[in-house]
C-alpha cells in the first residue's frame, strides 16, 4: 500500500480500566508538515503519542506512522522515527562528537555514516570549536539544537517532538525554530507538542486535545477566525473550559 | 514550639509508613541480618572431620579421642596408621583436621615430662582452620586439666583464657553486639543522611529555611522518629538474640540501653554531619556506604578481629564509633560488667558525640554562601 | 514611602561563573512586579538572594526594610515564597501539606482560610490525594496556598507558570490579581514574555544583567524602529529571503507572522515588491505593534 501521508490516525483509542485516555482520534500529517500537538495537562496528549511511536498498543482503532502499522510493525515505526523530548536525552558527561557516535551506533549506522553525519551536524551547529566539548558545559540552546540534529542523527522520516523548548530565551528559542524549518524543508515530518501558545502558530496545521478528542484541527488563522480569537491562547481556553 | 516539633514529627512518620523501601530498611534489614548472621557467618560448626594417627593406643589416648568426639563437634571419619596416610586423606578431602597422638603418650603425659600432640589443618579455609585447631587445642587443654584436677597446672594461660572462652561456641555472642552496632549506624545515620538530603533535593528544605523554625528544631524533627525506630530495632535484635540465639545479657539491661541511645546519638550527629555534605539522596549514600558501612563493618572488629588487623588499620580502627560500642555490648552482655569497667569507651563515645554535634551544627547552611 | 523590595547593586558569582552583576530595583508595596527572562538568566538567584537563602557577594538588599543577610530570621516571617522547582512534599497529601507549612508558620488554616479560600476551593476535591498525584495546574495552586497561608507581606513566586498548561496559566494569573488587590508584593519570574503585560511592572533580564524595567507599555512603547508583520505562502523561504536583503535589520518568526524590522521606515510597497521579485505568493504585510519578545530581541542583539 502506497501512503502519502506520514502519519495516519483513524480512530485511534487507549483506555485504562474503564477510563478512555484517548477517545477515537483521527487525523492526517502529511510529509514534510509541521503537526502542533496541542493540549492541557491531562488530555491525553503522552498517552497518543506513546501510541504513535510504538511505545504503547492501541486498544483499537487505526494508525500508520511513516507508513508502518502501530500494532504489528513497531519495530519498523523506531527505525524511521526520531524523537526528543524535553529532558535531551544527551549523555552530560560525554562529548558532542561522544553523544553524536553513541547515537549513530544506537541507530546502527556504519562507521563511515557515523563519521560523515558528525561532521555534518557539526558544521550545521557551527560547533567546530566545542566539539571536543561535554555536553555539560553547553548552553542551553545549544544542546537542545544538538538534541535534536541527534534525534535525527538516522534521518528519520518523522520527528517527534515533546516540548522542546521550555525556558530559553526567545533568540535562542526561534533559531531551534528556524532549524526545525529547515528539516521540515527537506521532507522530514516534525510533529511537535508545546505549552508555547505562540510557538503553536508556527506550526502549518494544529489538533487540539480536549479530554482524549481531537477538539479542533486545522491551520492557525483558520482556527483563529473559527474559534474568533485574536491569538491562539484564546482558542486553547476557550475550547479547554468548554 | 511544642506544636510545630509534633507536627513535624508526624509529617516525618507520614513520609516513613508511606514508603515501602523505607519500610524495609527500617524493619526488614534488622531481622535479615541476624538471620543471615546467625545461620551463615557464624564460625560455629559441628561435625567436622577428623583424622586422628593414634601412635600411642594406650588409655589415655583413647579417653582423649572420646572425649574429642563426644562434644560432636567432631566427627571421627578416619583412623590412619601413619602421617602420609593422614596426607592422602586430607588431599582427597575426606579430612580437615589431623591429630598426632605421640608414641607413649600416656607415660610421657602421666610422667609429668610432657608430651606434643601435633594439630594438623586444611589451610585451604583458614578461618575454619584456625578455629577447627582453636576448638581442638582448648579440648586438649581441658582435657588435661581434667587428669590432674588437684594439681597446680603449667598451663595458666589456658585457664585464665576460660573467662573469656565461649565454652559452646557460639557465634552469636559475637555478632550480636556486632549486628546491633552495624543497624543502628546504618539505621540513624544513613537514613538521617538520606531523609535531610530528600529535603534537599526535593527543594524543601528551602521552604523550610525560608519559615521561622529554628534550624535546630528541623533536624530535631526530622531525627526523632528514627531515634525512636533505632531503638525499636536495638530491643528486637537484643530479643532475637536472646530467644533464638540464646544470647544473654547478664548485665544491666538499663545500662545497655542507655549507651545505645548514646551511641545512637553519634550515629545521627554523623549522620547530620553526611547530610550536610550532600545534595542529593545519591551522594548521601554513597558516603553513607563509604563512611559508614564499610568500616562498621570491617574495622569494628565485627567481622575480622582488630589485634589481627595491620598497625594503619589498627589505629584507624581506634575512631570508629562501633568498635567501642561493640566493647560496651560484649562487656554487658557477655562479662556481665557495671559501670566501671565501660567507663572508658564511653567517654569516647561521649567525646566523638560531641565533636561530631558541633561539627554537624557548624555544617549546617541556614544561609548559602 | 519606602519600597517593598529595595536591589543595591547585587552581584553574585558562582566560582568564575557570572550569574547576577549589578541589579539595582525598586518595587512598591502592593506592587505585581515580573521578572521576565530565560532560563539560566539569574531569575532564581536573585529570588533566592531576596529571600536570604543565598548571600550576595556584592551590594544589599532590603524586603520591607529588612536586610536580607543581616536580618534574614525576620525576613523568614514575613515572605512567602515558591521555588521554580515544584517543592511540596509529594507523598503528603493536599490537606497534610497545608497543614504542615501552616504550623511551622505557627498559623492554622482556619486562622487564615481567607487568604486562600478562592484557591483552595478548587482544591479541596481532591484534599486526600497525595500531592504528587496531582496534575500541574493542581500542584501550582497547592504550593501557592502553602506560601500564603501565614499571610505574607511580600509573595515571590519563581517560575509559577512554567510547564504548566495555558489554562492553568490563565488562572493562576487571575489568582495573583486577586491576591494584589490584597496590598501583597508580589514578585513573580517567567520566561513566558507573554506573561508580561500581566505584570504592571517588569524587568527584563538576561545573562545576569536587567536589560530593561518599566510598566510592560512603556516598554513596547519604547521600541522605536519600523516593525512589520509578514507572511507568504512559504514561510521558511521567506525568513531566508529576507535575511539576505540590506534593508532587514531583524527577522524573527513570531507565530504565523515574521516580524521584520527594517532600518529605515520604507513603504510597504516597496517590500512587497521585493518579495514578489522573488516569486513569493500570498503575500500579506501590515506595520505590527511591537512585542516584549521584539523589545527582548533587540536589547540582546544591542547589549
Amino acid at each position: 500500500m502506497k501512503n502519502e501521508y506520514a502519519i495516519q490516525a483513524i480512530d485511534l483509542t487507549k483506555k485504562f480500566g474503564d477510563f478512555t485516555a484517548v477517545d477515537a482520534i483521527s487525523f492526517d500529517v502529511e510529509k514534510g508538515e509541521i503537526f502542533g500537538f496541542l493540549g492541557a495537562n491531562g488530555a491525553g496528549k503522552t498517552t497518543a503519542i506513546k501510541m504513535l511511536i510504538g511505545l504503547s498498543k492501541p486498544s483499537s482503532g487505526q494508525a500508520t506512522i511513516a507508513g508502518y502499522d502501530v500494532y504489528s510493525q513497531t519495530e519498523l515505526i523506531k527505525e524511521h522515527i526520531g524523537y526528543m523530548s524535553q529532558k535531551f536525552s544527551l549523555y552530560e558527561d560525554l562529548t558532542v562528537l561522544q553523544n553524536i557516535r553513541f547515537y549513530g551506533g544506537v541507530y546502527g549506522l556504519s562507521r563511515k555514516r557515523i563519521k560523515e553525519k558528525s561532521a555534518e551536524i557539526i558544521e550545521r551547529l557551527n560547533l567546530e570549536a566545542n566539539a571536543r566539548k561535554v555536553v555539560a558545559d553547553l548552553p542551553l540552546g545549544w544542546k537542545q539544537r544538538l538534541a535534536f540534529a541527534v534525534a535525527s542523527v538516522h534521518d528519520p522520516a518523522i520527528i517527534f517532538l515533546d516540548e522542546p523548548t521550555g525556558g530559553v530565551d526567545p533568540a535562542t528559542r526561534r533559531q531551534f525554530w528556524e532549524m526545525i524549518y529547515e528539516t521540515a524543508s527537506r521532507g522530514v515530518t516534525i510533529f511537535v507538542t508545546t505549552h508555547y501558545m505562540d510557538e503553536a502558530e508556527y506550526c502549518d496545521r494544529i489538533s487540539i486535545m480536549v479530554d482524549g478528542k481531537i477538539e479542533a484541527l486545522g491551520k492557525p488563522g483558520a482556527l483563529k477566525s473559527q474559534f474568533e480569537a485574536s491569538h491562539m491562547e484564546e482558542v486553547f481556553l476557550k475550547l479547554a473550559r468548554g | 514550639m511544642l506544636k510545630t516539633f509534633i507536627a513535624f514529627v508526624k509529617k516525618e512518620m507520614y513520609h516513613i509508613l508511606r514508603d515501602v523501601r523505607t519500610l524495609l530498611i527500617l524493619f526488614g534489614m534488622p531481622i535479615a541480618l541476624v538471620l543471615i548472621f546467625g545461620y551463615t557467618v557464624t564460625n560455629e560448626f559441628k561435625g567436622a572431620s577428623v583424622g586422628i594417627v593414634d601412635q600411642a593406643q594406650d588409655d589415655l589416648s583413647r579417653q582423649l579421642i572420646t572425649k574429642l568426639t563426644a562434644s560432636g563437634h567432631f566427627e571421627l571419619v578416619r583412623k590412619p596408621h601413619n602421617i602420609e596416610a593422614l596426607e592422602a586423606d586430607f588431599r582427597a578431602g575426606d579430612v580437615k583436621l589431623g591429630i598426632i597422638i605421640p608414641p607413649d603418650f600416656e607415660k610421657y603425659f602421666l610422667g609429668g615430662e610432657g608430651s606434643t600432640i601435633q594439630l594438623i589443618s586444611d589451610a585451604t579455609e583458614p578461618n575454619y582452620a584456625v578455629t577447627l585447631t582453636n576448638y581442638a587445642s582448648q579440648m586438649i587443654r581441658d582435657f588435661q586439666q581434667e587428669q590432674f584436677p588437684t594439681e597446680q597446672m603449667p598451663y595458666a594461660v589456658a585457664i585464665e583464657n576460660r573467662m573469656f572462652y565461649n565454652p559452646e561456641l557460639v557465634g552469636a555472642y559475637n555478632f550480636i553486639p556486632g549486628v546491633v552496632a552495624l543497624i543502628l549506624m546504618l539505621i540513624s545515620a544513613m537514613m538521617t543522611s538520606l531523609t535531610i538530603a530528600r529535603e534537599k533535593e526535593s527543594g524543601t528544605m528551602d521552604l523550610l529555611l525560608v519559615s521561622p523554625l529554628n534550624p535546630v528544631l528541623i533536624i530535631l524533627g526530622k531525627v526523632t522518629p528514627y531515634v525512636v525506630l533505632s531503638f525499636i530495632n536495638a530491643l528486637v535484635v537484643f530479643a532475637m538474640g536472646w530467644l533464638i540465639f540464646d544470647v544473654p545479657v547478664r548485665g544491666s539491661l538499663a545500662l545497655l540501653l542507655a549507651l545505645c541511645l548514646l551511641y545512637l546519638m553519634v550515629a545521627l550527629a554523623l549522620g547530620i554531619l553526611i547530610s550536610t555534605r550532600s545534595d542529593s539522596q545519591q551522594t548521601a549514600m554513597m558516603m553513607s556506604m563509604f563512611v559508614l558501612l564499610m568500616p562498621t563493618m570491617l574495622l569494628s572488629g565485627f567481622i575480622f578481629p582488630i589485634a589481627s588487623m595491620p598497625a594503619i588499620l589498627q589505629f584507624i580502627s581506634k575512631i570508629i564509633p562501633a568498635k567501642y560500642f561493640i566493647l560496651i555490648e560484649k562487656a554487658i552482655m557477655l562479662k556481665g560488667a557495671g559501670w566501671e569497667a565501660i567507663a572508658i569507651p564511653a567517654g569516647v563515645l561521649l567525646l566523638m558525640m560531641f565533636v561530631l554535634l558541633a561539627a554537624a551544627r557548624k555544617n549546617f547552611k541556614v544561609v548559602y554562601d | 514611602m519606602k519600597p517593598s523590595i529595595q536591589i543595591n547593586q547585587i552581584g553574585k558569582t558562582y566560582g568564575d561563573v557570572m550569574a547576577l552583576s549589578d541589579i539595582n530595583l525598586e518595587v512598591e508595596t502592593g506592587e505585581l512586579f515580573g521578572l521576565i527572562g530565560p532560563d539560566g538568566a539569574g531569575k532564581t538567584t536573585l529570588f533566592r538572594i531576596l529571600t536570604s537563602l543565598l548571600k550576595p557577594n556584592a551590594g544589599e538588599a532590603w524586603v520591607e526594610g529588612l536586610h536580607t543577610v543581616k536580618d534574614y530570621k525576620k525576613i523568614r516571617r514575613i515572605i512567602g515564597y515558591m521555588p521554580g522547582k515544584f517543592s511540596l512534599y509529594q507523598d503528603l497529601s493536599v490537606a497534610e501539606n497545608l497543614t504542615f507549612f501552616a504550623t511551622i508558620f505557627g498559623t492554622t488554616i482556619q486562622e487564615n482560610y481567607h487568604l486562600i479560600k478562592e484557591i483552595y476551593q478548587q482544591l479541596e476535591p481532591f484534599k486526600n490525594r497525595r500531592a504528587g498525584k496531582l496534575s500541574g495546574g493542581m500542584k501550582q495552586k497547592l504550593a501557592l496556598c502553602c506560601a500564603l497561608i501565614h499571610e505574607p507581606k511580600v509573595l515571590f513566586l519563581d517560575e509559577p507558570t512554567t510547564g504548566v498548561d495555558a489554562v492553568s496559566r490563565a488562572e493562576f494569573w487571575q489568582m495573583l490579581k486577586r491576591l494584589r488587590e490584597r496590598g501583597i508584593t508580589i514578585m513573580v519570574s517567567t520566561p513566558y514574555m507573554d506573561e508580561a503585560s500581566l505584570c504592571e511592572r517588569i524587568a527584563l533580564i538576561q545573562g545576569g544583567k536587567i536589560l530593561s524595567v518599566d510598566a510592560p507599555e512603556a516598554i513596547t512603547n519604547s521600541y522605536q524602529k519600523p516593525l512589520y508583520a509578514v507572511r507568504t505562502a512559504d514561510y521558511y523561504r521567506l525568513l531566508n529571503d529576507l535575511r539576505d536583503t540590506d534593508f532587514a535589520e531583524r527577522v524573527a518568526p513570531f507565530g504565523e507572522f515574521l516580524h521584520l524590522t527594517t532600518r529605515e521606515k520604507m513603504p510597504e510597497q516597496e517590500i512587497k515588491d521585493f518579495l514578489l521579485s522573488r516569486g513569493h505568493s500570498d503575500i500579506r504585510l501590515q506595520p505590527a505593534k511591537p512585542t516584549i519578545e521584539d523589545v527582548f530581541l533587540d536589547l540582546m542583539q544591542t547589549t
